[in-house]
């Protein structure tokens, strides 16, 4: 079978099913006698196994089969809820998240997994295995064989199905009802039938269709494959009381009886073509069965109905949508000429379609923030524990959305941003506890909307940031000087913490060592146009507040023109823009320099980085220029005229030109020219 | 069994470069578009004029005869664009004309000669002669590789 088209659709589910299995198995450390959340993380294990033995990832159902195995005992009370058991399935979550990821990753799955096997059965072994053989000599007592029993076949689906029941201990049943010659109603005798089989378990196929069945197309004697826990011979009592049923013959089916079935079918050529048949209307009792399912998992889940859409097919429609958008501003030029009131009205009608529709393309890469969040309880668990600290970690605001660009980057510094808080902040509890807190830090991850902006904020009730100890490293790496730490606030004092090559920590710890300092966290958030900034009280805690835009195909420019071109330069970078005189103009070692509010800013004449073909003299005595910064530095872009403010849509060069020096992109203007985007950052050295 | 009848006949695009007539597979290219406005890109080797804008996608222009070093000449009328998709980009290639497509015996393609004009020979794949028109094949590979660093050598 060619599994490919449906490779990134259980890449994507599996990952969805092990965070809930993780989530769950956190919760239930907190609520160890709540059986829902066992169930809760049953279900999703047992989906994960589904799909990876249909998929033939034998090493994950297997894996997961185990830790179902260990979970059934949970749900069943035979063994209790300890932090042992968790750690060991937790860490079975973590092997199988590995092995969906070497698989998403193009490698093969397989891990070297016995040692965990050993200890899930050893858990297990605390008093289950009982249950499970009890099942097992349940499902292959055969009731009754009959000469006139009509055999199904089943396809690959419905096997899959039939043995997953089996080993939750249902039973599979194919039921062969004959009604009576006279029978008149015989539709109305279906539907009884299996209005009864529907009430006690879930009908996996039945022969002839459904369909068939309901407009009467079959003769006397239908059969049906059931799932149930229901014992064979009550049920074949319920069904002989329908009236107008001549006979019930019900045989249980077991693994072997499967296998069999499925190398007879091979076998036989004839019926190669009935199957061929059968499964051209297979999608029908597919779809019902999922309909069925739908119906059953809406209970539980939210009623939100969604799709996944791959975000490369919503840049084309961005793409699409723009050129529209384009055609849509030509047009408004063209009715502002012609003054006919009905083509007005028209153009004025598609503008607020299309402003409408623009909303809503770019709501759809929304995504909530809590993709990201989710995976930090855990980790905050584990680091807790290896650093031996008592931490909660409280997360307010995760349906906060956000670009998917944006999500896609901001995990990794949120990750350095909690380690940082459990490693410096949050002591240990004997410290705390002399302190006068609660022996258990708390941590806080708040996300929330404001304006144009996203604000995720990281708080902890710690130690926070010492003054004195931090100055004294800034000054000894000679990040800062001793008169300039003097004069400094405790704010610009906690953000030297973020400078380049600066760490608090006294020694190398495993947990936020690592070999990089909080520099590239803030490294990482300027390049996506964000900020971030520190507030902290000694002894009392420290608030790290990062403000993101809330997209990044989205930016802000002011456009500027050099001769007959036009530029973007981006407002992250911009302070602000200025007009001088040309005896403003200093020189200072070949460079030409202005006194920019008491700083000496170097003038970087853009038309000479950008090579104007045709240079015309400037006889003008004012020069319009735009000061930008990185970092602590600035620099003065001369340009001919400021065009102005606008949003601009982000767009790659392409990988033909895949590095031009001082462009970090393009966008296309209303008119539908291009026009780079001048990057700042390579401007400034 | 497909790969076979393809290699009997070979679809090509025909275009026109100075007083030559060159031919690339029809399988590569996109669109041929009329001259649209092209924004320059600095900093580059002067054969890449800019990019454009291709029904929302920039899309980087090559201008042929530059690439090849040929005389430049002035847009008019017939000058076309011809946009190529390779591997993970696209490009738009500037020519003189394109004239039209044409299905060429795969046996009539013959290895380079040792001099074919001025252009390099490594951008040539081989020459196709049918009837009497003598169709360079071009190696896009070739013409086209990525510009990955812009060093002072390239401009």
């Amino acid at each position: 079978m060619d599994t490919n088209p449906y490779f990134e659709m259980f890449i994507d589910e599996s990952k969805e099913h092990l965070q809930s299995c993780n989530e769950h198995l956190l919760e239930l450390e907190k609520n160890p006698q709540d059986l829902a959340i066992v169930n809760e993380i049953f279900r999703s294990a047992h989906t994960l196994k589904g799909m990876s033995a249909t998929m033939g990832y034998e090493d994950i159902a297997d894996l997961t089969h185990m830790m179902e195995n260990v979970l059934d005992a949970i749900r069943n009370a035979k063994i209790p809820v300890t932090t042992e058991i968790l750690d060991v399935v937790l860490q079975a979550v973590d092997y199988l998240e590995e092995m969906v990821m070497d698989l998403a990753a193009g490698g093969t799955g397989k891990k070297d997994v016995r040692e965990l096997v050993e200890s899930l059965n050893r858990i297990e072994a605390g008093g289950s295995a009982i249950a499970v053989s009890a099942a097992e000599t349940a499902a292959t007592i055969v009731v009754e064989e009959n000469s006139e029993k009509v055999e199904l076949s089943y396809d690959d689906y419905e096997m899959t199905v039939i043995s997953q029941s089996f080993e939750q201990g249902f039973n599979a049943l194919e039921i062969t009802v004959q009604l009576r010659e006279d029978c008149v109603l015989k539709a109305a005798r279906v539907f009884m039938v299996f209005g009864i089989l529907e009430k006690v378990g879930e009908i996996v196929k039945s022969e002839p269709k459904v369909e068939q069945l309901e407009n009467e197309e079959f003769g006397e004697t239908f059969t049906v494959a059931l799932i149930t826990k229901e014992d064979a011979n009550t049920l074949q009592g319920k069904v002989m009381k329908v009236s107008e049923v001549e006979s019930v013959t019900i045989t249980v089916l077991t693994d072997d009886y499967l296998a069999n079935g499925k190398r007879a079918k091979e076998d036989e050529a004839i019926k190669a073509i009935e199957t061929a048949i059968v499964t051209q209307k297979g999608p029908s009792v597919q779809q019902e069965q999922t309909e069925q399912k739908g119906k059953r998992n809406t209970g539980v889940q939210s009623g939100n109905k969604t799709i996944r859409v791959n975000i490369d097919r919503l840049d084309i429609l961005m793409n699409l949508f723009e050129e529209l958008v384009i055609d849509r501003g030509r047009l408004q030029s063209i009715a502002s000429e012609l003054h006919n009131p009905e083509l007005n009205e028209t153009v004025e009608r598609m503008t607020r379609v299309s402003g409408d529709l623009q909303s809503i393309i770019l709501n759809m890469r929304m995504i909530p923030v809590e993709t990201v969040f989710n995976r930090f309880p855990k980790m905050v668990r584990q680091l807790a524990r290896d650093l031996d600290k008592k931490v909660t970690l409280e997360i307010i605001g995760a349906e906060t959305e956000l670009d998917r660009t944006v999500i896609d980057e901001i995990g990794d510094p949120l990750v350095h941003l909690i380690r940082n808080a459990l490693d410096h902040g949050v002591e240990s509890p004997a410290e705390r506890l002399a302190k006068g807190k609660p022996e258990e830090g708390t941590v806080t991850l708040r996300a929330y909307h404001s304006g144009n902006h996203v604000f995720i904020e990281l708080e902890d009730d710690g130690a926070g940031v010492s003054r004195e100890r931090v100055i004294a490293k800034a000054i000894a790496n000679g990040v800062v000087t001793e008169d300039i730490a003097r004069t400094m606030t405790d704010r610009q004092v906690a953000e030297l913490i973020l400078a380049s090559g600066f760490s608090t920590a006294e020694k190398i710890s495993d947990v936020s060592g690592r070999g990089v300092g909080l520099d590239v966290v803030k490294n990482t958030i300027e390049s996506l146009g964000g900020y971030i900034s520190i507030d902290s009280t000694e002894g009392q805690g420290s608030l790290f507040q990062v403000q993101l835009p809330l997209t990044l195909s989205i930016i802000s420019v002011m456009l500027v023109e050099l001769e007959k071109e036009v530029y973007a330069i981006p407002l992250s970078s911009i302070i602000e823009t200025a007009i001088i005189q040309k005896s403003d103009i200093l020189n200072a070692h070949n460079q030409k320099v202005i006194d920019f509010r008491g700083n000496i800013v170097p003038l970087v004449y853009l038309k000479e980085i950008f090579e104007m073909p045709e240079q015309h003299d400037e006889s003008d005595e004012f020069q319009s220029v735009v000061i930008v910064r990185k970092g602590e530095k600035l620099a003065g872009l001369v340009v001919d005229s400021f065009i102005g403010q606008q949003e601009i849509v982000l767009k790659t060069l392409g990988n033909y030109l895949q590095s031009v020096f001082a462009i970090s992109g393009a966008t296309i203007l209303g008119n539908g020219q291009v026009a780079l985007i001048v990057d700042c950052n390579s401007l400034i050295k | 069994m497909t790969e076979m009848l393809n290699q009997k006949e070979m679809k090509v695009i025909v275009f026109q470069l100075m007083d030559k007539e060159y031919a690339i597979s029809v399988d590569v290219v996109q669109s041929i578009e009329k001259m649209l406005s092209i924004s320059r890109v600095p900093k580059t080797p002067s054969y890449v004029k800019g990019v454009l804008n291709l029904r929302g996608v920039v899309t980087p222009i090559v201008d042929l005869r530059a690439r090849f070093g040929l005389a430049g000449k002035e847009m008019d009328d017939s000058t076309r664009i011809i946009i190529v998709t390779l591997e993970d980009y696209d490009v738009g290639l500037i020519v003189d004309a394109a004239n039209d497509v044409l299905d060429i015996p795969v046996e009539s393609i013959e290895s380079q000669p040792e001099v074919v004009g001025s252009v390099e020979v490594d951008f040539i794949s081989g020459v196709a002669k049918v009837e009497k028109r003598l169709l360079v094949m071009l190696n896009l590979d070739k013409v086209l590789e990525p510009i990955k660093r812009v060093t002072s050598d390239d401009l």
